[in-house]
Protein backbone atom coordinates (compact mmCIF):
# COMPACT_ATOMS: atom_id res chain seq x y z
CA UNK A 1 0.00 0.00 0.00
CA UNK A 2 3.17 2.73 0.84
CA UNK A 3 4.57 1.68 -2.43
CA UNK A 4 1.31 1.97 -4.21
CA UNK A 5 1.13 5.56 -2.51
CA UNK A 6 4.20 6.69 -3.49
CA UNK A 7 3.33 5.46 -6.78
CA UNK A 8 0.31 7.82 -7.08
CA UNK A 9 2.73 10.65 -5.09
CA UNK A 10 5.19 10.51 -7.40
CA UNK A 11 3.21 10.31 -10.38
CA UNK A 12 -0.06 13.00 -9.79
CA UNK A 13 0.35 14.43 -6.17
CA UNK A 14 3.90 16.03 -6.85
CA UNK A 15 4.06 15.84 -10.46
CA UNK A 16 7.80 16.56 -11.70
CA UNK A 17 7.24 18.76 -14.19
CA UNK A 18 3.97 21.14 -12.85
CA UNK A 19 4.62 21.11 -9.31
CA UNK A 20 8.41 20.54 -8.73
CA UNK A 21 9.40 22.38 -12.08
CA UNK A 22 12.01 19.77 -12.75
CA UNK A 23 12.70 18.65 -16.38
CA UNK A 24 10.77 22.07 -17.67
CA UNK A 25 13.71 22.46 -20.69
CA UNK A 26 12.40 19.21 -22.84
CA UNK A 27 8.49 19.88 -21.40
CA UNK A 28 8.85 23.51 -23.48
CA UNK A 29 11.23 22.39 -26.13
CA UNK A 30 10.24 18.94 -27.41
CA UNK A 31 6.76 19.71 -26.67
CA UNK A 32 5.38 20.53 -30.02
CA UNK A 33 4.36 17.54 -31.68
CA UNK A 34 3.28 14.37 -29.79
CA UNK A 35 5.55 11.85 -31.84
CA UNK A 36 8.50 13.14 -30.49
CA UNK A 37 7.21 14.02 -26.69
CA UNK A 38 6.37 10.07 -26.73
CA UNK A 39 9.97 9.77 -28.22
CA UNK A 40 11.68 11.71 -25.21
CA UNK A 41 9.36 10.83 -22.70
CA UNK A 42 9.92 6.59 -23.11
CA UNK A 43 13.64 7.20 -23.39
CA UNK A 44 13.74 9.44 -20.11
CA UNK A 45 11.45 7.02 -18.19
CA UNK A 46 14.39 4.58 -19.20
CA UNK A 47 17.09 6.88 -18.12
CA UNK A 48 15.06 8.10 -15.22
CA UNK A 49 14.61 4.27 -13.05
CA UNK A 50 17.88 3.18 -14.41
CA UNK A 51 19.71 6.19 -12.78
CA UNK A 52 17.75 6.70 -9.67
CA UNK A 53 18.49 2.81 -8.51
CA UNK A 54 22.38 3.20 -9.89
CA UNK A 55 22.70 6.55 -7.67
CA UNK A 56 21.32 4.75 -4.64
CA UNK A 57 23.52 2.48 -5.21
CA UNK A 58 26.47 4.85 -5.62
CA UNK A 59 25.48 6.72 -3.07
CA UNK A 60 24.90 3.94 -0.21
CA UNK A 61 28.29 1.43 -1.87
CA UNK A 62 30.48 3.72 -2.48
CA UNK A 63 30.15 7.60 -0.99
CA UNK A 64 28.80 7.04 2.24
CA UNK A 65 30.70 3.40 3.16
CA UNK A 66 33.86 6.11 2.22
CA UNK A 67 32.76 9.05 3.35
CA UNK A 68 33.55 10.93 0.33
CA UNK A 69 29.50 12.63 0.19
CA UNK A 70 31.43 16.05 -0.86
CA UNK A 71 31.94 14.07 -4.39
CA UNK A 72 28.13 13.44 -4.77
CA UNK A 73 26.91 15.84 -7.13
CA UNK A 74 30.20 14.57 -9.94
CA UNK A 75 29.58 11.20 -9.17
CA UNK A 76 25.74 11.52 -9.61
CA UNK A 77 26.61 13.35 -13.10
CA UNK A 78 29.32 10.97 -14.52
CA UNK A 79 26.37 8.04 -13.12
CA UNK A 80 23.79 9.67 -15.45
CA UNK A 81 26.26 10.04 -18.72
CA UNK A 82 27.06 6.40 -18.51
CA UNK A 83 23.97 5.67 -18.11
CA UNK A 84 22.38 7.72 -21.48
CA UNK A 85 25.51 6.11 -23.05
CA UNK A 86 24.92 2.80 -22.23
CA UNK A 87 21.45 2.91 -23.10
CA UNK A 88 22.08 4.21 -26.61
CA UNK A 89 24.06 1.10 -26.96
CA UNK A 90 21.65 -1.53 -25.59
CA UNK A 91 18.83 0.31 -28.17
CA UNK A 92 21.01 0.66 -31.06
CA UNK A 93 22.11 -3.15 -30.07
CA UNK A 94 18.80 -4.16 -29.93
CA UNK A 95 16.62 -2.29 -32.37
CA UNK A 96 18.11 0.05 -34.83
CA UNK A 97 14.22 1.31 -35.88
CA UNK A 98 13.66 2.20 -32.03
CA UNK A 99 17.29 3.78 -31.86
CA UNK A 100 16.25 5.60 -35.31
CA UNK A 101 13.19 7.19 -33.48
CA UNK A 102 14.72 7.95 -29.86
CA UNK A 103 18.50 8.53 -30.82
CA UNK A 104 18.04 12.22 -31.10
CA UNK A 105 16.77 12.48 -27.48
CA UNK A 106 19.21 10.23 -25.64
CA UNK A 107 22.10 13.33 -25.42
CA UNK A 108 19.26 15.67 -24.13
CA UNK A 109 18.31 13.54 -21.44
CA UNK A 110 22.24 13.71 -19.43
CA UNK A 111 21.04 17.74 -19.13
CA UNK A 112 17.52 16.93 -17.84
CA UNK A 113 17.49 18.21 -14.33
CA UNK A 114 14.55 15.59 -13.98
CA UNK A 115 16.99 12.57 -13.72
CA UNK A 116 19.85 14.57 -11.34
CA UNK A 117 16.89 16.18 -9.40
CA UNK A 118 15.17 12.73 -8.37
CA UNK A 119 18.60 11.30 -7.78
CA UNK A 120 19.22 13.87 -5.08
CA UNK A 121 15.76 13.86 -3.43
CA UNK A 122 15.45 10.16 -3.11
CA UNK A 123 18.78 10.50 -0.84
CA UNK A 124 17.37 13.75 0.77
CA UNK A 125 14.08 11.28 1.48
CA UNK A 126 16.39 8.57 2.84
CA UNK A 127 14.45 6.07 0.17
CA UNK A 128 15.21 2.59 0.36
CA UNK A 129 16.53 0.95 -2.61
CA UNK A 130 12.70 -0.02 -3.91
CA UNK A 131 11.51 3.09 -2.96
CA UNK A 132 14.23 4.53 -5.26
CA UNK A 133 13.52 2.37 -8.02
CA UNK A 134 9.30 3.25 -7.96
CA UNK A 135 10.19 6.65 -7.36
CA UNK A 136 11.97 7.15 -10.07
CA UNK A 137 9.86 5.15 -12.21
CA UNK A 138 7.01 7.11 -11.17
CA UNK A 139 8.37 10.77 -11.44
CA UNK A 140 8.97 9.60 -15.19
CA UNK A 141 5.57 8.24 -15.78
CA UNK A 142 4.24 11.57 -14.21
CA UNK A 143 7.11 13.18 -16.99
CA UNK A 144 5.48 11.07 -19.78
CA UNK A 145 1.16 11.60 -18.88
CA UNK A 146 2.12 15.51 -18.79
CA UNK A 147 4.20 15.71 -21.57
CA UNK A 148 2.42 13.88 -24.20
CA UNK A 149 -1.01 15.69 -22.83
CA UNK A 150 0.54 19.30 -22.97
CA UNK A 151 2.26 18.29 -27.03
CA UNK A 152 -1.44 17.36 -27.85
CA UNK A 153 -2.48 21.05 -26.27
CA UNK A 154 0.22 22.89 -28.25
CA UNK A 155 -0.85 20.73 -31.14
CA UNK A 156 -4.17 22.06 -31.32
CA UNK A 157 -3.06 25.34 -29.98
CA UNK A 158 -0.56 25.56 -33.30
CA UNK A 159 -3.47 26.12 -35.50
CA UNK A 160 -5.50 28.23 -33.70
CA UNK A 161 -5.95 32.06 -33.42
CA UNK A 162 -3.98 33.49 -31.02
CA UNK A 163 -3.29 37.60 -30.18
CA UNK A 164 0.24 38.73 -31.98
CA UNK A 165 1.52 39.60 -28.34
CA UNK A 166 1.17 36.02 -27.03
CA UNK A 167 1.73 33.56 -29.85
CA UNK A 168 4.66 31.38 -29.32
CA UNK A 169 6.21 31.00 -26.09
CA UNK A 170 3.61 32.83 -23.88
CA UNK A 171 0.49 31.09 -24.69
CA UNK A 172 2.99 27.96 -23.97
CA UNK A 173 3.40 28.82 -20.52
CA UNK A 174 -0.12 30.31 -19.68
CA UNK A 175 -1.31 26.85 -20.96
CA UNK A 176 1.13 24.68 -18.70
CA UNK A 177 -0.06 27.30 -15.71
CA UNK A 178 -3.56 26.01 -16.50
CA UNK A 179 -2.78 22.41 -16.82
CA UNK A 180 -0.54 23.12 -13.26
CA UNK A 181 -3.79 24.63 -11.74
CA UNK A 182 -6.06 21.12 -12.73
CA UNK A 183 -2.82 19.41 -11.44
CA UNK A 184 -2.98 21.04 -7.99
CA UNK A 185 -6.69 19.42 -7.60
CA UNK A 186 -4.60 16.41 -6.95
CA UNK A 187 -3.14 17.58 -4.04
CA UNK A 188 -4.16 15.09 -0.99
CA UNK A 189 -4.87 12.25 -2.68
CA UNK A 190 -1.64 10.55 -0.95
CA UNK A 191 -0.30 11.96 1.48
CA UNK A 192 3.42 11.45 -0.08
CA UNK B 1 33.21 44.15 -28.18
CA UNK B 2 32.42 44.47 -24.53
CA UNK B 3 29.00 46.61 -24.85
CA UNK B 4 28.05 44.20 -27.72
CA UNK B 5 28.14 41.16 -24.98
CA UNK B 6 26.89 43.25 -22.25
CA UNK B 7 23.88 44.12 -23.99
CA UNK B 8 23.50 40.79 -25.59
CA UNK B 9 23.48 38.67 -22.20
CA UNK B 10 20.81 41.51 -20.59
CA UNK B 11 18.40 42.07 -23.06
CA UNK B 12 18.76 40.52 -26.95
CA UNK B 13 19.36 36.84 -25.88
CA UNK B 14 18.15 36.92 -22.22
CA UNK B 15 18.72 33.25 -21.16
CA UNK B 16 14.98 33.49 -19.41
CA UNK B 17 13.12 35.37 -21.57
CA UNK B 18 14.15 35.43 -25.11
CA UNK B 19 16.36 31.79 -25.43
CA UNK B 20 13.88 30.01 -22.22
CA UNK B 21 17.19 28.17 -21.22
CA UNK B 22 17.47 27.52 -17.61
CA UNK B 23 13.52 27.36 -16.55
CA UNK B 24 13.68 24.98 -13.82
CA UNK B 25 15.28 27.12 -11.51
CA UNK B 26 13.30 30.57 -12.87
CA UNK B 27 10.22 28.87 -11.93
CA UNK B 28 10.66 26.97 -9.13
CA UNK B 29 13.22 29.47 -7.05
CA UNK B 30 11.00 32.33 -7.97
CA UNK B 31 8.48 32.49 -5.11
CA UNK B 32 10.28 35.32 -3.05
CA UNK B 33 13.03 38.14 -4.39
CA UNK B 34 15.31 36.98 -1.90
CA UNK B 35 15.73 32.98 -3.02
CA UNK B 36 15.55 34.35 -6.65
CA UNK B 37 18.62 36.99 -6.24
CA UNK B 38 20.47 34.13 -3.80
CA UNK B 39 20.27 31.33 -6.86
CA UNK B 40 20.96 34.03 -9.62
CA UNK B 41 23.87 34.95 -7.19
CA UNK B 42 24.81 31.58 -6.83
CA UNK B 43 24.68 31.05 -10.13
CA UNK B 44 26.87 33.92 -11.48
CA UNK B 45 29.52 32.43 -9.64
CA UNK B 46 29.15 28.86 -10.95
CA UNK B 47 29.42 30.89 -14.83
CA UNK B 48 32.24 32.67 -14.06
CA UNK B 49 34.45 30.12 -12.67
CA UNK B 50 33.16 27.64 -15.93
CA UNK B 51 33.58 30.78 -18.82
CA UNK B 52 37.22 31.63 -16.79
CA UNK B 53 38.34 27.90 -16.85
CA UNK B 54 37.16 26.25 -20.02
CA UNK B 55 38.10 29.72 -21.96
CA UNK B 56 41.67 29.26 -20.20
CA UNK B 57 42.45 25.91 -21.20
CA UNK B 58 40.52 26.40 -24.42
CA UNK B 59 43.67 25.09 -26.38
CA UNK B 60 44.12 22.02 -24.23
CA UNK B 61 40.58 20.59 -24.48
CA UNK B 62 40.29 18.14 -27.41
CA UNK B 63 36.80 18.83 -29.25
CA UNK B 64 35.91 15.37 -29.64
CA UNK B 65 35.41 15.23 -25.92
CA UNK B 66 34.65 18.64 -24.78
CA UNK B 67 31.40 18.23 -23.54
CA UNK B 68 32.42 15.42 -20.87
CA UNK B 69 34.97 17.89 -20.07
CA UNK B 70 32.41 21.14 -19.89
CA UNK B 71 30.16 18.88 -17.74
CA UNK B 72 33.09 17.89 -15.49
CA UNK B 73 34.47 21.18 -14.56
CA UNK B 74 30.70 22.40 -13.88
CA UNK B 75 29.91 19.76 -11.53
CA UNK B 76 33.18 20.74 -9.44
CA UNK B 77 32.35 24.61 -9.52
CA UNK B 78 29.04 23.84 -8.33
CA UNK B 79 29.98 21.61 -6.09
CA UNK B 80 32.82 24.72 -4.66
CA UNK B 81 30.06 27.00 -4.93
CA UNK B 82 27.37 24.71 -2.59
CA UNK B 83 30.03 24.44 -0.02
CA UNK B 84 31.10 28.44 0.12
CA UNK B 85 26.79 28.71 0.48
CA UNK B 86 26.46 26.10 2.98
CA UNK B 87 29.46 27.29 5.42
CA UNK B 88 28.40 31.05 5.24
CA UNK B 89 24.60 31.03 4.38
CA UNK B 90 23.22 28.18 5.82
CA UNK B 91 19.79 29.50 5.86
CA UNK B 92 19.87 30.19 2.04
CA UNK B 93 21.26 26.70 1.52
CA UNK B 94 18.14 25.72 3.38
CA UNK B 95 15.72 27.29 1.32
CA UNK B 96 17.48 26.67 -2.09
CA UNK B 97 17.48 23.08 -1.66
CA UNK B 98 18.47 20.39 -4.37
CA UNK B 99 18.68 23.42 -6.77
CA UNK B 100 22.01 24.70 -6.04
CA UNK B 101 22.99 21.02 -7.26
CA UNK B 102 20.54 21.27 -9.80
CA UNK B 103 22.80 24.43 -11.44
CA UNK B 104 24.98 21.56 -12.82
CA UNK B 105 21.89 20.93 -15.15
CA UNK B 106 21.01 23.74 -15.72
CA UNK B 107 21.48 24.63 -19.62
CA UNK B 108 22.05 27.79 -19.99
CA UNK B 109 25.96 27.06 -18.13
CA UNK B 110 26.84 24.56 -20.86
CA UNK B 111 25.27 26.60 -23.44
CA UNK B 112 27.90 29.25 -22.80
CA UNK B 113 30.57 27.08 -22.51
CA UNK B 114 30.11 25.85 -26.03
CA UNK B 115 28.90 28.62 -27.36
CA UNK B 116 31.44 31.23 -26.18
CA UNK B 117 33.90 30.43 -23.60
CA UNK B 118 35.31 28.08 -26.27
CA UNK B 119 36.11 30.30 -28.77
CA UNK B 120 37.34 33.56 -26.89
CA UNK B 121 39.78 35.11 -24.73
CA UNK B 122 39.07 34.98 -20.89
CA UNK B 123 38.39 38.60 -20.28
CA UNK B 124 35.40 38.34 -23.21
CA UNK B 125 34.39 35.27 -21.29
CA UNK B 126 34.52 37.04 -18.04
CA UNK B 127 32.48 39.96 -18.75
CA UNK B 128 30.26 37.26 -20.76
CA UNK B 129 29.73 35.15 -17.92
CA UNK B 130 29.00 38.15 -15.63
CA UNK B 131 26.38 39.70 -17.91
CA UNK B 132 24.12 36.05 -19.19
CA UNK B 133 24.56 35.87 -14.92
CA UNK B 134 23.25 39.11 -14.06
CA UNK B 135 20.71 38.67 -17.21
CA UNK B 136 19.02 35.83 -15.67
CA UNK B 137 19.22 37.72 -12.03
CA UNK B 138 17.31 40.59 -13.03
CA UNK B 139 14.97 37.75 -14.97
CA UNK B 140 14.16 35.75 -11.75
CA UNK B 141 14.36 38.62 -9.29
CA UNK B 142 11.79 40.18 -11.89
CA UNK B 143 9.27 37.38 -12.28
CA UNK B 144 9.91 36.68 -8.08
CA UNK B 145 9.00 40.20 -7.69
CA UNK B 146 5.22 39.85 -9.21
CA UNK B 147 4.80 36.95 -7.31
CA UNK B 148 5.87 38.05 -4.08
CA UNK B 149 3.71 41.50 -4.58
CA UNK B 150 0.78 39.61 -5.88
CA UNK B 151 1.17 36.24 -3.44
CA UNK B 152 1.81 38.04 -0.22
CA UNK B 153 1.92 41.59 -0.20
CA UNK B 154 5.55 41.88 0.62
CA UNK B 155 8.87 42.88 -1.21
CA UNK B 156 12.30 41.35 -0.05
CA UNK B 157 11.08 39.45 2.73
CA UNK B 158 12.91 37.60 4.77
CA UNK B 159 16.60 39.80 3.15
CA UNK B 160 18.04 38.54 6.74
CA UNK B 161 18.88 34.99 5.78
CA UNK B 162 21.18 36.82 2.47
CA UNK B 163 22.70 39.96 4.16
CA UNK B 164 21.92 39.55 7.96
CA UNK B 165 20.55 41.05 10.61
CA UNK B 166 20.91 44.34 9.44
CA UNK B 167 19.15 43.96 6.45
CA UNK B 168 15.50 43.59 7.75
CA UNK B 169 14.69 46.78 7.20
CA UNK B 170 14.96 46.11 3.20
CA UNK B 171 11.43 44.29 3.79
CA UNK B 172 8.91 46.70 2.07
CA UNK B 173 5.16 45.76 2.74
CA UNK B 174 3.35 46.44 -0.33
CA UNK B 175 -0.30 46.24 1.33
CA UNK B 176 -1.22 46.71 4.84
CA UNK B 177 -3.33 43.65 6.17
CA UNK B 178 -3.08 41.65 2.89
CA UNK B 179 -4.55 38.21 3.27
CA UNK B 180 -2.43 37.15 0.68
CA UNK B 181 -3.10 35.09 -2.99
CA UNK B 182 -2.07 31.89 -3.17
CA UNK B 183 -2.26 31.53 -6.76
CA UNK B 184 0.87 33.57 -7.05
CA UNK B 185 3.21 31.96 -4.86
CA UNK B 186 2.04 28.32 -5.98
CA UNK B 187 3.33 26.31 -9.05
CA UNK B 188 0.57 27.33 -11.83
CA UNK B 189 1.20 31.34 -10.67
CA UNK B 190 4.60 30.47 -12.00
CA UNK B 191 3.84 29.97 -15.14
CA UNK B 192 1.19 32.10 -15.66
CA UNK B 193 3.45 35.01 -14.85
CA UNK B 194 6.17 34.43 -16.85
CA UNK B 195 3.82 34.12 -19.68
CA UNK B 196 2.69 37.44 -18.96
CA UNK B 197 6.22 38.78 -18.67
CA UNK B 198 7.27 37.65 -22.29
CA UNK B 199 4.13 39.19 -23.68
CA UNK B 200 5.21 42.32 -21.47
CA UNK B 201 8.68 41.83 -23.44
CA UNK B 202 7.35 41.19 -26.83
CA UNK B 203 5.43 44.23 -26.10
CA UNK B 204 8.10 46.75 -25.43
CA UNK B 205 9.99 45.39 -28.56
CA UNK B 206 6.96 46.24 -30.97
CA UNK B 207 6.42 49.53 -29.82
CA UNK B 208 10.12 49.98 -29.62
CA UNK B 209 9.82 48.89 -33.55
CA UNK B 210 7.16 52.04 -33.53
CA UNK B 211 4.98 49.47 -35.81
CA UNK B 212 3.60 46.60 -34.66
CA UNK B 213 4.33 43.79 -36.69
CA UNK B 214 1.44 41.63 -37.44
CA UNK B 215 1.79 37.92 -37.41
CA UNK B 216 0.15 36.61 -40.13
CA UNK B 217 -2.28 34.02 -38.81
CA UNK B 218 -0.91 29.99 -40.44
CA UNK B 219 -3.73 28.66 -42.09
CA UNK B 220 -3.02 25.30 -42.07
CA UNK B 221 -4.75 22.99 -45.35
CA UNK B 222 -5.91 20.13 -43.27
CA UNK B 223 -8.01 21.94 -40.63
CA UNK B 224 -11.67 20.79 -40.40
Amino acid sequence: MDYLMLLIGTVLVNNIVLVKFLGLCSFMGVSQKIDSAIGLSFATTFVLTVAAAAAWIIEFGLLKPLEIEYLRIISFILVIAATVQFTEMVIRKISPTLYQVLGIFLPLITTNCAVLGVALLNIQENYSFIQSLLAGFGTALGFTVVMVMFAGMRERLSRSQVPALFSGMPIAFITAGLLALAFMGFAGLATH
Amino acid sequence: MYKSIIINGLWTNNSSFVQLLGLCPLLAVSNTVVNGVGLGIATILVLIITNTLISALRNYIPHEIRLPIFVLLIACSVSAVEFFIKAYYYDLYMVLGIFIPLIVTNCFVIGRAEAFAIKNTVGHSIVDAISIGIGFTIAIALLAGVREIIGQGTLFANADIMFGESAKFLTITVFENYRGFLLAILPPGAFLVLGLLIAGKNWLESRAKKSIKIIPIKLVENTL
